[in-house]
Order: structure tokens, then C-alpha cells, then sequence
């Protein structure tokens, strides 16, 4: 019985102790959750919502829009639908936000835009009778019931346009079915671009993640076996990069990489070229710039594991007659796997993101999905798009990483 | 433990909010600019109106304004903006609508200079600058512009359609009234893109200001375009830099008050104040770029007039960048180059 009691009370101690032991660890991390939601999920959140918000249309014309119920969608709406639209683009002129009309509507096709400015250049200042012939006089698109069908088919809260336009595609306002997007090229359709920036984008990552792999993995081995007197020293060697800023060392290559730069004078002296080879604006001074820049994501984690590997294990394989090779490349390499794939995994998913090499060293025809990002934020002002991209980007991580994790945990319990 | 943490974030945010202050804050896109206009319009107007001015610096992108608005965090008052963001971002509702009974003696000031939401404080020419040291003769026109066969060599261009497009045309022998009507026409795009065509393979863009003349003196280019501030510059350090003005294309760049400024009126005294002669002289003389109020004509030393876009000569043979056109037919044109110059 005693003991019973003993026991319970030492039991609710244990809980006592636990629970408070819980709740230091929980307001301990409660610092970093609170930041990482603050400034971290919330405007992450905040901006790819921009890829699907649609609020210029249905905010900015709310009287023509209810005019619109009850238009049969075959014929030029009446006089009433135009005195609404007549209002609601004199109200969006003095709030000022009629430029947001145009800019939605430019993008289902280029001439709305056009339309709209003109509209509100020729548009009455004050309330007249016959208001649609004026503002069919400024336009003629007006008549088209298909200009109204576009105004009906934009007005919802949320849209498709910018996610199906990052994979280059739009629903056609005729038919409603996807159609890819086209631009006209001196007399022929050229497909729009940015399936083509993502390949790019991959095939980029893809090329500079291999040459840091070719690199970066015998370097890694090289160090591992130096003596640790030696090695620590060649480590800060690898790591005295890190220490200086992404665009200087960019900006270093830049200098050395031009065509009267110290590469070019060192070819030219040695008679190995006689003109100056362009290697910036280039693909080529991309690659070099970012596999340097790189090197060390893959080198540090890929040599912290070859530093807990014993050399026993080869010598162990050797002396039982496997070849040298053979017993590197079955005993040695998978016990490195960890490492490489931490390694890979962070210069891939670093690659794709890039923004300042790229932009720096290459040409138009080199650059990443950040560029076009970037483009879309500050220069074009189309948001809507740069959430999309952005997301896209975000989306192909993570299902990447996925993937990888997929295949190197069945590699690893083979 | 929570109530000291609690304390702590109250004191930050205290701490935060008094930053809000009452100078005045313009922003310019830095660099050679913040530096003239801290000398030029600053330092005398605080001097002249007894209050303090804040000098912020942007890279021209309409991306942060906008967010500001969104916010309603507005923390800027004055922008410096060039023209079509100015008319988008005023269409826009990003930017207060200019009272333009500010400006008295609105005659004295060169075409283009007012629009609704701004006024242009200086005028800056798309010009060409070749190397004195790497071409056989004087190149003239935008026809020598294009011609690799006598003046072989690679060319710089701003990678942006705005000027490589009018300067094609007129490569192409187009009358330079008729550039703009030829650039709505599908017609005209597709002759201009054709003339590009031309000289593709030897194109090196650029993006920045500062990034022309580098190119052109170490070698990597022999005809850039540049801004020509960056250019009579460099002329005047004795490098080997020639200038081609005929032909030249021309523009403003604005102060704009945000919608939302705390401080409306005394940025509408400064605005006022940064086109008066006395600045305006100052500031063409400390940058070499051109002013906007003709008055300070006759004040001007005339061996420096005849290096500015303000020039009689120079302005006989200009043509004045179309904004309009590029803010309501740019998109289409904008992503057809941007497919064009990445293939």
C-alpha cells in the first residue's frame, strides 16, 4: 500500500518535472518560431497569394460589373452598362487607380491597355445622355462583345492567368480552353519564354552541380587524408572565400575573365590565342564564377564525413585482393553518400536560385529564373507574374528534394 | 520572464516608431546623382528654408513605392522617377497629382517637362560615344552605327527595346517624324527588329549607366550608347572618347511626391525650388547633365552649354523620347525583345 502511494507520488513528480522541463524547452524556441512566422512565412505567404489574387477588375468596376448580370453576352451591351462604366472609370481616375484597369486587361491581350488610356482621354468629365456612343467613339473595341465577355471573365477574386502564364500557357477569352501563349517573330509564332528560362535554369544547375561534384569530391578526399596540422590550414584556404562578399568575388572574375583581363594578357603572352576570346557576356564565365563561388558547399560537408571514415575499411578490402579502384569506389564511395547528397542538394538548390553571377558575367541568353523575377518586380510592375514564377521556383525545390531523398534512402539500405 | 520580453519588444517598437521624423526625404537613384543633388538642391534649400532634408537612394524600380502604398508605411516624400514610370505609377494612384501653379514662368521650360504627377529637374541624352583610337574616321550617324564593314568592331546598347528600336529606324532611313508612327504599326516593329538583325552578333548590352564607357575604353566595344553626362566626363579626363549628338534622343527625369507624403507642401517648396535658375545652373555644372528651365541659358558659361543636351545646335537635330508610346504599346514590344535578344 505504501509503496503504492510511493510510487504514485514519485510518478507525478517525473510528470511535474517533465512538464516543466516541456514548457522551458517550448518558450526557449519560441523566439525563433515567432521570428521565422513574423518574417519569414507571413510575407512568404503574402507575396505567392499575389499569383492568384485578381482584385483590379471586381474593385474597380463594381457598378458595370452588376450592370453586367443581366447582359446576354451576345450583343453590345446597352446605354445603362455604359453610363455604369462611365462612373466607375471617373471614380478609378480620381482615386487614381484607373492605370490598374489597363494594366489587367493588357494582359489578356496587349490592345485593352490601349484601349482603356484612350477611353479616359476622350471620356466626358461630367454625366452626358448618350454615353455610349462617346466611349464607342473613343474605342471602337466597345462594340465587340467580346471586349465585354474579357471584362466579365477577369472580374473574380482570383485567377488562373498568372500560374498558367508561367508555364506559357492562357485560356483562350473565345473558347475557354488553354492555349499556348505566342508571340509574333519576324513572320513567325514563336512560343512565349519561360518554360525555356526554367530548362535553362535546371540544365544550368545541372552542369555547374556536376563540375562541383568532379571537383569538389577528390579535393574533399585529398584533404581528408592530409595530416590534420595540414589540413586545417588548406581547410581555411577553402573557406577564405566565404569569408569575402558573393559580388566582389563575381566582380573579381569579371576583372579577370574580360577580353583585356589578366586570363586573355596570360593566353595572348604564351601565344596560345591571338585574339582575345569573349568569355563574358557568356555562359562560360557563368559556369566558372559559379562553380567557384559554390566549391565550398560541397567540400565542407563531403569532408566531414570522409574525416569519420576509417581507412581500414580499404586497406581491409584491398588486402583481400579487391583492386585499388574497385574497393574505393564500393567501400569508400557509399560511405560518403550522406555528405555527397547534403553536398549536391545545397549547390543544386543554390544554383537555381542565383541572381547576381548570372546577371553580372552572362548575357541576355544566360540568364536564371531570379533574373526574370527581379524583371517582373521592379521593371514591369506585374506582380501577379512574379508570384508565379517565385512559386514555381519553390514548388521545384521541394519536389526535388523529395525526389532525392527518395532515391539516395533506398540507395542507402541496398 | 514573458513581461521583461514583453518590456523589451515594446521599447524596439518605441524605439522604431521615432524614427518618423519631420525632414523632408528625397530619394534619388544614387550614385553620381545623389552626390550632385546633395550639393545642388539639398544643401541650399535647407540652408534657404531652415529645415533638414533626408537623402535616400532607390535603384528607379516602381517595386517599392508600391509596397510603401500597400502598406501605408510611407516613409518617402520626393522620388526622382524617369517619365514612363512616372505615368504609369501616376495612373496607377502611386504618386500625389502636381499642382502646376507651383512653377510661375512655366513658358521658360523645354518641351515635355510637365505632366501630371511630376516636373523634370534635368534632361539627360541617349547619345553614341565611339573610341577615337579604334576606328579609321569620325563616325556621324546611327547608318555608321550599323556599319560593321567600315567600322568593324563589337557595339554597345542598353538592353532595353526603348531607343534601340527608334535608332534602328532611323538607321533604316526612316524621317525621324515618322519613327513613332512607324513603331505602331506591325510593319514597322518587324523593319526594326530586321535592322537589329543586322548587328546582333556584335551587341554587348548593357544595363547600367555606369557600365558604357568601361566597356568602351577597355576595348570591348568601339561605338557604345551612353547617357551623355557619363561621356563629356569622361572627354574632359583626356580619354580617348568621341561623342555623336546628331540624332540624339532626349528626356526628363522627375520629382514626383508619393501619394501619401507627410510632408506634401514642403515637398511641393522643394520641387519648386530644385527648378528655380539658381540650382538648376548649379546642378548642370557640377553633372554636365542638361537643365529644364531655359532661363539659366544666359547665366551659363557657354563652353559648357555647347557640352549639354540643352545646346541650340545639339536640340535642332533631338528628338524627344515618346513615354506615352513606350507606357501604352511597351509590353508587347518589351517581351518580343527580351525573346529576341536570348535566342
Amino acid at each position: 500500500m505504501e509503496q503504492i502511494i510511493k510510487q504514485q507520488i514519485l510518478k507525478k513528480g517525473l510528470k511535474k518535472s517533465g512538464r516543466k522541463k516541456r514548457w522551458l524547452s517550448r518558450v526557449l524556441v519560441m523566439p525563433v518560431v515567432i521570428f521565422l512566422i513574423v518574417f519569414f512565412v507571413v510575407p512568404l505567404a503574402d507575396i505567392l497569394c499575389k499569383s492568384i489574387i485578381n482584385p483590379e477588375i471586381h474593385r474597380n468596376l463594381p457598378q458595370t460589373l452588376q450592370a453586367l448580370a443581366t447582359w446576354d453576352g451576345k450583343t453590345t451591351p446597352d446605354n445603362t452598362v455604359f453610363m455604369a462604366l462611365a462612373n466607375d472609370l471617373r471614380e478609378a481616375r480620381k482615386k487614381g487607380v484607373a492605370g490598374a484597369i489597363g494594366r489587367r486587361l493588357g494582359y489578356e491581350d496587349d490592345k485593352y491597355r490601349i484601349m482603356i488610356s484612350t477611353t479616359l482621354r476622350k471620356l466626358p468629365r461630367k454625366p452626358v445622355d448618350d454615353i455610349k456612343s462617346k466611349i464607342v467613339a473613343a474605342s471602337p473595341l466597345w462594340q465587340d462583345p467580346t471586349t465585354w465577355q474579357v471584362i466579365k471573365q477577369v472580374s473574380g477574386s482570383l485567377t488562373t492567368h498568372y500560374l498558367l502564364q508561367s508555364f506559357d500557357y492562357k485560356t483562350d477569352y473565345n473558347t475557354g480552353k488553354l492555349v499556348p501563349i505566342t508571340i509574333k517573330m519576324h513572320n513567325e509564332q514563336v512560343a512565349n519564354y519561360h518554360i525555356k528560362i526554367l530548362l535553362r535554369t535546371l540544365w544550368m544547375s545541372f552542369i555547374i552541380t556536376s563540375f562541383c561534384v568532379l571537383i569538389g569530391y577528390p579535393l574533399a578526399y585529398w584533404l581528408s587524408c592530409q595530416p590534420t596540422k595540414r589540413a586545417n590550414l588548406l581547410l581555411i584556404l577553402v573557406l577564405l572565400p566565404f569569408w569575402t562578399s558573393l559580388l566582389v568575388r563575381t566582380t573579381g572574375w569579371y576583372i579577370l575573365l574580360q577580353s583585356n583581363g589578366l586570363i586573355n594578357y596570360l593566353l595572348q603572352l604564351f601565344g596560345i590565342i591571338s585574339q582575345p576570346i569573349s568569355f563574358i557576356p557568356g555562359r562560360f564565365g557563368v559556369y566558372i564564377a559559379m562553380i567557384h563561388i559554390l566549391l565550398p558547399f560541397i567540400v565542407l560537408p563531403l569532408y566531414a564525413v570522409m574525416k569519420g571514415i576509417s581507412t581500414t575499411h580499404l586497406r581491409a578490402a584491398i588486402s583481400l585482393g579487391a583492386h585499388p579502384l574497385y574497393a574505393f569506389s564500393t567501400v569508400y564511395v557509399p560511405q560518403t553518400y550522406a555528405g555527397l547528397r547534403a553536398g549536391v542538394l545545397l549547390v543544386f538548390i543554390m544554383a537555381i536560385g542565383y541572381y547576381v553571377t548570372p546577371a553580372l558575367l552572362g548575357g541576355p541568353a544566360d540568364q536564371m529564373i531570379s533574373y526574370f523575377i527581379n524583371y517582373y518586380t521592379n521593371e514591369i510592375n506585374n506582380w501577379g507574374l512574379a508570384a508565379a514564377l517565385s512559386l514555381q521556383l519553390i514548388v521545384l525545390v521541394v519536389i526535388l528534394s523529395w525526389i532525392y531523398s527518395k532515391i539516395s534512402y533506398r540507395k542507402r539500405k541496398v | 520572464m514573458k513581461r521583461k520580453i514583453g518590456l523589451l519588444l515594446g521599447c524596439y517598437l518605441l524605439m522604431a516608431c521615432q524614427k518618423q521624423n519631420d525632414a523632408l526625404t528625397v530619394v534619388s537613384l544614387g550614385g553620381i546623382h545623389a552626390k550632385t543633388q546633395k550639393e545642388t538642391f539639398y544643401k541650399p534649400f535647407m540652408k534657404q528654408t531652415q529645415t533638414s532634408i533626408v537623402a535616400d537612394s532607390y535603384n528607379g524600380g516602381m517595386a517599392k513605392i508600391r509596397s510603401m502604398i500597400e502598406t501605408q508605411q510611407i516613409d518617402w516624400d520626393v522620388v526622382q522617377v524617369e517619365t514612363a514610370n512616372l505615368i504609369r505609377g501616376c495612373s496607377e494612384g502611386l504618386f500625389e497629382p502636381l499642382d502646376t501653379n507651383l512653377i510661375s514662368n512655366k513658358n521658360d521650360f523645354i518641351k515635355g517637362n510637365f505632366s501630371e504627377c511630376g516636373i523634370g529637374f534635368f534632361s539627360w541624352s541617349i547619345i553614341f560615344a565611339y573610341n577615337k583610337d579604334k576606328l579609321p574616321r569620325e563616325p556621324k550617324t546611327w547608318k555608321d552605327f550599323w556599319n560593321i564593314k567600315d567600322f568593324p568592331g563589337n557595339r554597345g546598347l542598353q538592353k532595353i527595346p526603348m531607343i534601340a528600336l527608334e535608332a534602328a529606324l532611323l538607321a533604316d532611313d526612316v524621317k525621324p517624324e515618322d519613327v513613332y508612327t512607324l513603331l505602331k504599326t506591325p510593319e514597322g516593329v518587324d523593319r526594326a527588329f530586321k535592322k537589329l538583325d543586322e548587328i546582333k552578333p556584335y551587341i554587348r548590352w548593357w544595363e547600367k549607366g555606369s557600365q558604357p564607357l568601361p566597356m568602351l575604353l577597355t576595348g570591348d566595344v568601339v561605338m557604345t550608347t551612353t547617357f551623355n553626362g557619363r561621356g563629356v566626363i569622361a572627354q574632359q579626363e583626356g580619354k580617348p572618347v568621341g561623342l555623336v549628338w546628331n540624332d540624339s534622343f532626349y528626356d526628363v527625369d522627375n520629382f514626383a511626391i508619393i501619394k501619401g507624403s507627410r510632408h506634401k507642401k514642403l515637398a511641393e517648396d522643394f520641387i519648386a525650388f530644385a527648378v528655380s535658375s539658381a540650382p538648376q545652373k548649379a546642378f548642370s555644372e557640377y553633372s554636365h547633365y542638361g537643365f529644364v528651365n531655359e532661363q539659366v541659358i544666359p547665366l551659363i558659361n557657354p563652353i559648357l552649354l555647347k557640352e549639354l543636351p540643352n545646346n541650340p545646335d545639339v536640340m535642332r537635330h533631338a528628338h524627344k523620347i515618346n513615354a506615352n508610346f513606350w507606357v501604352e504599346q511597351g509590353e508587347p514590344l518589351e517581351r518580343r525583345f527580351n525573346i529576341w535578344a536570348s535566342q
